[in-house]
C-alpha cells in the first residue's frame, strides 16, 4: 500500500469528502457558488482506513490504530467529540458508570466500537487509579 | 600584596552569561539530567503476550502511564529479542553505518523507557548528533516559525505569517497574549500564510478543546501542543490522561488534521511531580507513551522545560538524547530549540549547531520569526533579531536549516500583500475596517512596539465575533476571492483540500512545492557518505544567496566613488626609473602599484592621497626628506618597505599600500622583520600615519623613537575586512610585473575644500 502514497497524487479521483463530494468538486468556483460546507472539507472514513493500511505497511501499527479509531469518529458530530473529550479528562466523570455509559453510547449511536472499547478501558483504569474525584 | 579581587571576574559578571542561573545536581530534588538513583533498572516480563512487569513495576501497580505503554507501545513479538541486547551494543548499533535505521526502529518497539534512556546514555553528544541524523524519519530537513505579537494584532500576524512563509518555514505556529483572542489569531495567520505559495502548515496553540474547535472550523492544518507528561501527577495536573490525549489524537485525525504531541525534559520537575527520577527517564516515558497513543510525531527537546534542563550538568546533552529517543521510536521530531535557555549568544549558537548539521524534521519548534518581545510563547532560542545569523550558519556549513534568504523587496512585497488580504477579509466579513495608516504602520514595523494598529481588546472583539458567528475557513476563502485575492483564496482552499486525502497525517508530513513529503515517500535511509539528505545544486544556490555580499565589481564601484575627488587632491607624475639615494635624512615612501591609479580609498575610508600626505608631512615634521617611489614589482607591504629602504639615502623606507597597511623598514633586514608595522588599516588614523612618518625620519637620523601603536578594541578585523582586502589585493597584484623597476613619482597635493 505504501506505493499508493500520497493518495492525492496517485489516486485523486478516488478521494471523496465525508459528504460524498468528490475531491475534484472542491473548487473555488464551488465555494463562491455557496456549494461547499465544512462537511465537504472533511476526510471520510474510507480514506482514513486506506491511510491506516499505508501506516501499517510502513511498520507503524500504533499510528494505524489511531487512524482506525479516527475512522470511527468521522461520523460523530463536532459537539459530541468535544463532549466525549471533556468526559475523558480527569475528574469530569464522577464515576466509572458515567464513562461506561459514554462508551455504550458511542457503540450504539455511532457504531464506534474501537472508540467504545477505548473509553471502557479508560473507565476501568481511571477507577483503579482513583480519578473519579473532585478536582475543581 | 594581595589583590582584593582579580577584576576579570568583574568583567565576567557583566557578561550576558551571568544572567543564566545554574543549578547544583540533586537527584532527590529532580535536578539530574540522566541516570538518577531513582530511575528503575530496565526490565520486562511478558506472560501469554501480556506485560506483567515493566522497569521494575508489577502490572498491579501500573500507573496510568505504565499501563498505556505496556498495553500499546510494547510489542511482545519483539520485546524478548530487543531487551536481551545489552545497552552498550544497542548504543553502538545507533552509530553504526552498517545497521539500517529500519532494524533499530523495529527493536525500539520492544524496548522499555528505562532501557531506551540507558542506551542513549552511553552516547557522547557527538555520537547522539550523528545517530540523530541517521535515525530521523524524513530525509529532507524542515523548520517551524512562531508568528505572534504582543498586541495580538491581526494585521501584524498576517504580515509576519507571509514573511515566515517567504523564508521557507514549513510550519507556522501562533498563540495569543489574551486567551480569548485565539480565533482572531487563527484567521489572521491563515490568511497571511496563504500569500506567496500554498503548503505552509499552520497551528494555533490554545486550550486543548478550543484548539480542536478551531481546527474543526478549518483555519488550522495541524496541532502540536497536545502535551503529555512522564509522571501521573504531572499528567493529571495538566488536566488530561493518556486516554483523553489519545482520544484527542484520534479526533484530529478524524478531521484530517495533522497532529503531534508535546513533551520535554523539565516539565515534571517544574510541575512538582518528578519522583526524583532523571529528566531523560521521565521523557523516555513520555515518548513511549506518544508512540503508544499512535500520534505520528512529537515536539520534544525540553520545550518549556529547556531552560531548567540547561541549568543542570549535562542538560544540553540530555536534550539531544531525548530527541534521539523520539526518532528512534519512529516519531516525527520537532526538536525543540525553542524556549530560549540562555542569555549567552555563545550557548545559543552551540545549542543549534548539532541540529543544523544533523538535520531534523523541524529543527526548531519553533524559531521566533518575530522579535523576542513579540513572542507570546516567550523568546525562542533564535528570534527575529538573530534569524539572519542562522541563514549565515546554513551558508557556512552548507547545511540545510530549512530556510531561504529573503530580499528586502520581496519581504516588503509579501507584507503589503498580506496586509491588503487580511484587511479585505476583515472588511468583507464585517469584523473590522483597518485604516490605511494602520496598515502602513504595520508594513514598516519590525515589531509591535512600532505599530499604530489593533490592541488586544480590539482583537478580542474580532475573535469573539468569529467564534460566535460560526465563521469558518470557507467564509475566509470566499471573502478573499470576492475582494480579488484569487491566488490567496486558491492557496487557502488547497490547504483544506489537503485534509481529504489524509496524506498529511502520515509520519513527518509536510508540503513542499505543492507536494506532500513524509517518511513514506521521502524516507531517511542514511547509510553513510553519499546517502541520506544532500543539498542539490539548486538548493545550495538558494542557501548561499544571503544579502549584501562583496565581489570585485562592488569593490571597484566603491573605489570609483572617490576617484574624482582624489584626482583633485593629488597629481602623480612619473619621472622615470627611481634613482638611488644620496645620503642625508632621506625617507623613501614606496607606494603600491594601484595606489591612486586603480585604488583610491583606504580601508579606513580615507583618500589614499590624504594618507600619503600625512606620512610625507610626518617625515618633514621629523626633519626628514621625503621621496615617493611607486613599486611595480610587488604589492606586498614588507617588500614595498624594504625596496623603499634600499633606495633611501638613509636606508630607512616606508611601504604604503593603497588599502592603508604601512611599514617602516631598514635596508639589510629580512623582508618580514620590519621596524614598525600598521597591520590594522581600518582603524589606523591620519595622526598615526603622520607619526609613522616622524618616526621614520627619526630613524633616518639615527634616533630611537617610541614605536607608534594603533590601539585595537579587539574587533574581528578579519571578519569585517578580509573579503574586501583579498579583492583589493588582487587588483594590486594584477598590476605587478616581475622585475619591473621602481618609478620616481612627483606628487602634487592640492587643497580640496
Amino acid at each position: 500500500m505504501t506505493a499508493t502514497y500520497p493518495l492525492s497524487e496517485t489516486a485523486p479521483e478516488t478521494l471523496r469528502a465525508r459528504s460524498g463530494k468528490p475531491l475534484s468538486g472542491i473548487t473555488l468556483q464551488a465555494v463562491l457558488a455557496g456549494e461547499i460546507g465544512m462537511d465537504d472539507l472533511a476526510i471520510d472514513a474510507t480514506t482514513l482506513q486506506r491511510q491506516a493500511q499505508i501506516a501499517r505497511d510502513a511498520g507503524r501499527a500504533t499510528l494505524a490504530r489511531n487512524f482506525d479509531r479516527a475512522a470511527d469518529l468521522v461520523a460523530v458530530p463536532d459537539a459530541e467529540i468535544m463532549r466525549a473529550y471533556e468526559m475523558l479528562r480527569p475528574g469530569r466523570a464522577k464515576s466509572r458508570a458515567e464513562l461506561d455509559a459514554l462508551a455504550a453510547e458511542f457503540r450504539s449511536r455511532w457504531g464506534a466500537d474501537r472508540i467504545a472499547d477505548f473509553i471502557a478501558e479508560a473507565a476501568e483504569v481511571y477507577d483503579r487509579r482513583g480519578l473519579f474525584t473532585f478536582r475543581y | 600584596m594581595t589583590a582584593n579581587r582579580w577584576r576579570r571576574f568583574a568583567d565576567w559578571d557583566a557578561r550576558p552569561l551571568r544572567q543564566d542561573r545554574f543549578a547544583r545536581e540533586d537527584p532527590a530534588k529532580g535536578f539530574q539530567a540522566m541516570a538518577s538513583p531513582a530511575d528503575p533498572a530496565p526490565g520486562l516480563a511478558v506472560a501469554e503476550g501480556r506485560v506483567t512487569v515493566m522497569d521494575g513495576v508489577a502490572e498491579a501497580d501500573f500507573d496510568l502511564i505504565d499501563r498505556f505503554i505496556a498495553r500499546y507501545h510494547l510489542d511482545p513479538a519483539v520485546a524478548a529479542e530487543a531487551m536481551a541486547i545489552p545497552s552498550l551494543d544497542l548504543a553502538r548499533m545507533l552509530v553504526d553505518l552498517n545497521v539500517p535505521r529500519a532494524d533499530l526502529v523495529r527493536l525500539a518497539r520492544g524496548l522499555t523507557p528505562a532501557r531506551l534512556a540507558e542506551v542513549v546514555g552511553h552516547l557522547s553528544a557527538l555520537e547522539i548528533a550523528f545517530a540523530y541524523g541517521k535515525m530521523r524519519a524524513r530525509r529532507s530537513p524542515g523548520n517551524q516559525a512562531h508568528v505572534t505579537n504582543a498586541k495580538d494584532d491581526p494585521l501584524q500576524l498576517a504580515a509576519d505569517a507571509a514573511v515566515a512563509v517567504g523564508l521557507g518555514f514549513d510550519e507556522i505556529e501562533t498563540t495569543q497574549r489574551v486567551a480569548r483572542n485565539a480565533w482572531s489569531n487563527a484567521l489572521a495567520c491563515a490568511v497571511g500564510a496563504s500569500v506567496g505559495r500554498w503548503g505552509t502548515l499552520f497551528q494555533c496553540s490554545s486550550e486543548e478543546a478550543e484548539e480542536l474547535q478551531i481546527a474543526m472550523r478549518g483555519f488550522t492544518s495541524y496541532a502540536e501542543t497536545v502535551s503529555v507528561y512522564g509522571s501521573e501527577g504531572a499528567f493529571i495536573d495538566g488536566d488530561d490522561t493518556p486516554w483523553s490525549k489519545a482520544f484527542l489524537a484520534s479526533a484530529y485525525a478524524s478531521r484530517g488534521v495533522k497532529m503531534r504531541a508535546t513533551s520535554g525534559a523539565g516539565s515534571e520537575l517544574l510541575m512538582g511531580f518528578h519522583q526524583s527520577q532523571s529528566l531523560l527517564y521521565l521523557e523516555a516515558r513520555c515518548l513511549c507513551l506518544q508512540r503508544a497513543m499512535g500520534v505520528q510525531g512529537t515536539q520534544n527537546g525540553g520545550i518549556d522545560g529547556a531552560p531548567v534542563t540547561m541549568s543542570v550538568p549535562g542538560g544540553g546533552r540530555e536534550l539531544m538524547a531525548e530527541n534521539l529517543i523520539a526518532v528512534w521510536l519512529d516519531l516525527e521530531c520537532a526538536s525543540g530549540n525553542d524556549a530560549r535557555p540562555t542569555e549567552s549568544e555563545l550557548r545559543v549558537g552551540a545549542k543549534i549547531m548539532p541540529y543544523l548539521m544533523a538535520g531534523s524534521d523541524l529543527i526548531c519548534s519553533g524559531m521566533g520569526s518575530i522579535l523576542k518581545y513579540d513572542n507570546s510563547f516567550n523568546p525562542s532560542l533564535i528570534n527575529g533579531e538573530e534569524l539572519e545569523d542562522y541563514l549565515v550558519l546554513q551558508r557556512d556549513y552548507e547545511a540545510d536549516g530549512g530556510l531561504t534568504p529573503l530580499s528586502e523587496d520581496r519581504a516588503s512585497g509579501l507584507r503589503e500583500r498580506a496586509l491588503a488580504a487580511v484587511a479585505a477579509v476583515l472588511g468583507e466579513l464585517g469584523l473590522a475596517r483597518p485604516t490605511p495608516a494602520m496598515l502602513a504602520s504595520v508594513a514598516a514595523a519590525s515589531g509591535s512596539a512600532e505599530t499604530d494598529s489593533y490592541t488586544p481588546g480590539d482583537a478580542s472583539r474580532i475573535s469573539e465575533s468569529i467564534r460566535t458567528r460560526g465563521i469558518t475557513v470557507i467564509d475566509a476563502i470566499r471573502a478573499l476571492a470576492t475582494r480579488g485575492f484569487t491566488e490567496e483564496a486558491e492557496n487557502l482552499l488547497a490547504m483544506v483540500r489537503l485534509r481529504l486525502s489524509g496524506d498529511a497525517l502520515q509520519t513527518s508530513a509536510l508540503v513542499r512545492d505543492g507536494r506532500v513529503l513524509s517518511a513514506i515517500n521521502d524516507p531517511n535511509e542514511y547509510l553513510g557518505p553519499g546517502t541520506g539528505y544532500r543539498l542539490t545544486p539548486e538548493r545550495r544556490a538558494e542557501i548561499v544567496e544571503i544579502r549584501d555580499v562583496l565581489d570585485e565589481r562592488e569593490v571597484l564601484r566603491s573605489q570609483a566613488m572617490v576617484e574624482k575627488v582624489e584626482a583633485r587632491r593629488a597629481a602623480y607624475s612619473s619621472l622615470g626609473p627611481a634613482k638611488a639615494g644620496q645620503g642625508g635624512p632621506e625617507v623613501v615612501v614606496g607606494i603600491s602599484p594601484a595606489f591612486g591609479t586603480k585604488l583610491f580609498r583606504t580601508l579606513a575610508g580615507e583618500g589614499v592621497s590624504v594618507m600619503l600626505r600625512a606620512v610625507v608631512q610626518g617625515i618633514r615634521d621629523g626633519g626628514g626628506t621625503p621621496r615617493v617611489v611607486r613599486m611595480r614589482h610587488t604589492a606586498d607591504t614588507s617588500f614595498l618597505g624594504l625596496s623603499a629602504a634600499h633606495l633611501s639615502g638613509s636606508g630607512i623606507g616606508i611601504g604604503l599600500q593603497a588599502k592603508g597597511t604601512a611599514v617602516i623598514h631598514r635596508a639589510g633586514r629580512l623582508p618580514h622583520h620590519n621596524l614598525e608595522l600598521f597591520s590594522n588599516a581600518p582603524i589606523t588614523t591620519l595622526d598615526h600615519y603622520r607619526r609613522l612618518g616622524e618616526n621614520a625620519a627619526a630613524l633616518a637620523q639615527g634616533g630611537d623613537p617610541e614605536p607608534v601603536v594603533v590601539p585595537t578594541r579587539g574587533e574581528a578585523m578579519g571578519a569585517r575586512f578580509h573579503a574586501e582586502v583579498a579583492l583589493i589585493y588582487a587588483i594590486e597584484t594584477a598590476l605587478c610585473s616581475e622585475g619591473a623597476a621602481p618609478e620616481e613619482v612627483a606628487v602634487e597635493f592640492q587643497e580640496v575644500p
